[in-house]
């Protein structure tokens, strides 16, 4: 029965599914994770690195864009069209800025990405974006924001969020997790974002790129180094907490 | 799109693209909201018009002259409580008085106000087209639009018919989350943000006026009386302003409409002090 409905994306199913666009959305759920959080004046984008070959450079693979000063963005992306939605947006945020002499909010930026998508889902001779995307940022006055878009064009703002390959179980630990205690700090809100990733990345700190908003900051992407000692401070105090659970136990 | 090039059938849009210059057939699909200019939907040119020099043509004595409405003065001024806009109310055509009871300011929302002088069909039409645009701001974004962004929009509007002779002054007034706003916006794309500003062929006398008594730390009745002054003065010299004073204030919640008075009887009194 699909394959009868899925040849062109202008031709819905009869029990009403537009089965481009699904798989679409399929081929999203193939890609590497990534989880974004929203803080109270910070906001956390981590993504799973893929291991990177030894004679590759490393600088070169970067998924996380800053679109302006104050957001950024990662997509995961498959095959093609990877440039045109940074670009475009990236363009888009200037030209705001140039006709309205403010800002894009996160949220204009946003419906922008996803009007572009949509329109690739409702024109013949085009294909959906095979791309889902988080998007961060401060707005002009200093609210924290992550929405996220799917390649239907949709678009939804969340407080803590993943998309990739895990999603569900890193979704399922934030849900858990997502406290005010747990992002009420900086620190905090990042090592929740890399304790998130932890449950679903291989190697450890090696394969993690994290990259941190603060509000009237520009945009960050921490160093090695920096994940590596956060990641240590975790362990540390996973350790502590086991420790202590085996003193209650005992005594 | 393979298809349709084998069959040589050339869509809408491409045709469009043929017919007006530098193809920029991707605004048919519009997610860009601020483009305004000779390309786009709302008021495509044919290619080869010159309206500019179709007017001067049409201002020589020998043939058929068309004058068009122009005349006017409009003042506004920002002080410590807002910000004060005065215009008068005739619209003349050469030496015709068309009419005497014109409202020269247009009330975009209810903290957007927008000023006329020169031709009053281009201000009233770019008027309204921005008072368009402001509401689908709002509803697009949730937000009032900041009264910078709705100068510059009516600028960009100027700008996308630069040398088509058009002709418009206005002042963009209004309050949004920087404070009281001002702005003068005119046909050749001219946007100046400032405290003070006064446009039309009255404008030299209405300058003179408010530029004498005008203090930032004027009362609200001192402010009132110096905009009266301003237009009734320059009405008083200037052939082609007169009628009635129309006169707003910008508040922080809004503007009021503070008076509508007949700028004879502002002459009269004024002289009955004066003398």
């Amino acid at each position: 029965m699909a394959t009868r409905y899925d040849r062109a994306i202008t031709v819905f199913s009869p029990d009403g599914h537009l089965f481009q666009v699904e798989y679409a959305q399929e081929a999203v759920k193939k890609g590497s994770t990534a989880v974004g959080i929203r803080g109270k004046d910070i906001v956390v984008l981590g993504v799973e690195k893929k291991s990177v070959a030894k004679l590759q450079e490393e600088r070169t693979v970067r998924k996380i864009c800053a679109l302006d000063e104050h957001v950024c963005m990662y997509i995961f992306f498959n095959l093609f069209m990877f440039v045109q939605p940074f670009d475009i947006s990236r363009v888009e945020c200037q030209s705001h800025r140039l006709t309205v002499e403010d800002p894009v909010t996160v949220e204009y930026i946003t419906r922008y990405i996803a009007t572009l998508k949509q329109r690739y889902t409702q024109s013949n001779g085009r294909r959906p974006f095979g791309i889902s995307a988080l998007i961060v940022g401060f707005d002009d006055d200093g609210t924290p924001r992550l929405y996220q878009t799917d390649p239907s064009g949709t678009y939804h703002a969340w407080k803590a969020n993943a998309i990739g390959r895990s999603a569900k179980t890193v979704r399922e630990f934030l849900e858990k997790n997502y406290t005010d205690e747990a992002i009420a700090g900086d620190n905090e809100t990042i090592k929740l974002a890399i304790k998130a990733l932890l449950e679903v990345v291989q190697s450890g700190g090696k394969n993690i790129e994290l990259a941190v908003i603060r509000r009237n900051q520009p945009l960050k992407i921490l160093e090695a180094k920096e994940i590596e000692t956060l990641v240590a401070e975790i362990e540390k105090e996973k350790e502590e907490e086991a420790e202590k659970k085996k003193q209650k136990k005992s005594t | 799109m393979a298809l349709l090039q084998v069959c040589g059938f050339t869509p809408y849009a491409e045709l469009r693209g043929q017919i007006l210059p530098a193809g920029q057939t991707h605004l048919v699909d519009r997610t860009n909201h601020y483009s305004f200019g000779t390309n786009t939907q709302e008021f495509a040119v044919p290619l080869g018009v010159d309206p500019s020099g179709f007017l001067k043509s049409c201002n020589r004595e020998g043939g058929v002259c068309i004058d068009l409405n122009h005349g006017t003065t409009t003042l506004a001024f920002k002080f410590k409580h807002g910000v004060i806009v005065a215009v008068d109310s005739r619209a003349s055509a050469g030496r015709y008085l068309a009419s005497n009871d014109v409202n020269k300011v247009i009330e975009i929302n209810p903290y957007l106000l927008g000023t006329m002088s020169g031709s009053a069909a281009d201000c009233q039409y770019w008027e309204r087209l921005l008072a368009k645009e402001c509401r689908l701001y709002r509803l697009r974004n949730r937000q009032r639009i900041s009264v910078a962004a709705a100068s510059k929009l009516l600028c960009n509007m100027m700008l996308g018919y630069r040398g088509m002779g058009l002709s418009m002054g206005s002042m963009i007034c209004g309050w949004d989350n920087e404070g009281p706003g001002l702005y003068y916006v005119d046909d050749q794309g001219t946007r100046l943000s400032g405290p003070m500003f006064s446009t039309g062929c009255g404008s030299s006398f209405a300058y003179g006026v408010v530029d004498s008594g005008y203090r930032d730390d004027m009362s609200v009745e001192e402010a009132y009386e110096l905009g009266r002054r301003g237009i009734a003065h320059a009405t008083h010299r200037d052939a082609y302003s007169g009628g009635v004073v129309n006169m707003y204030h910008m508040q922080e919640d809004g503007w009021i409409k503070v008076c509508k008075e007949d700028v004879s009887e502002l002459i009269h009194r004024y002289r009955k002090g004066m003398f």
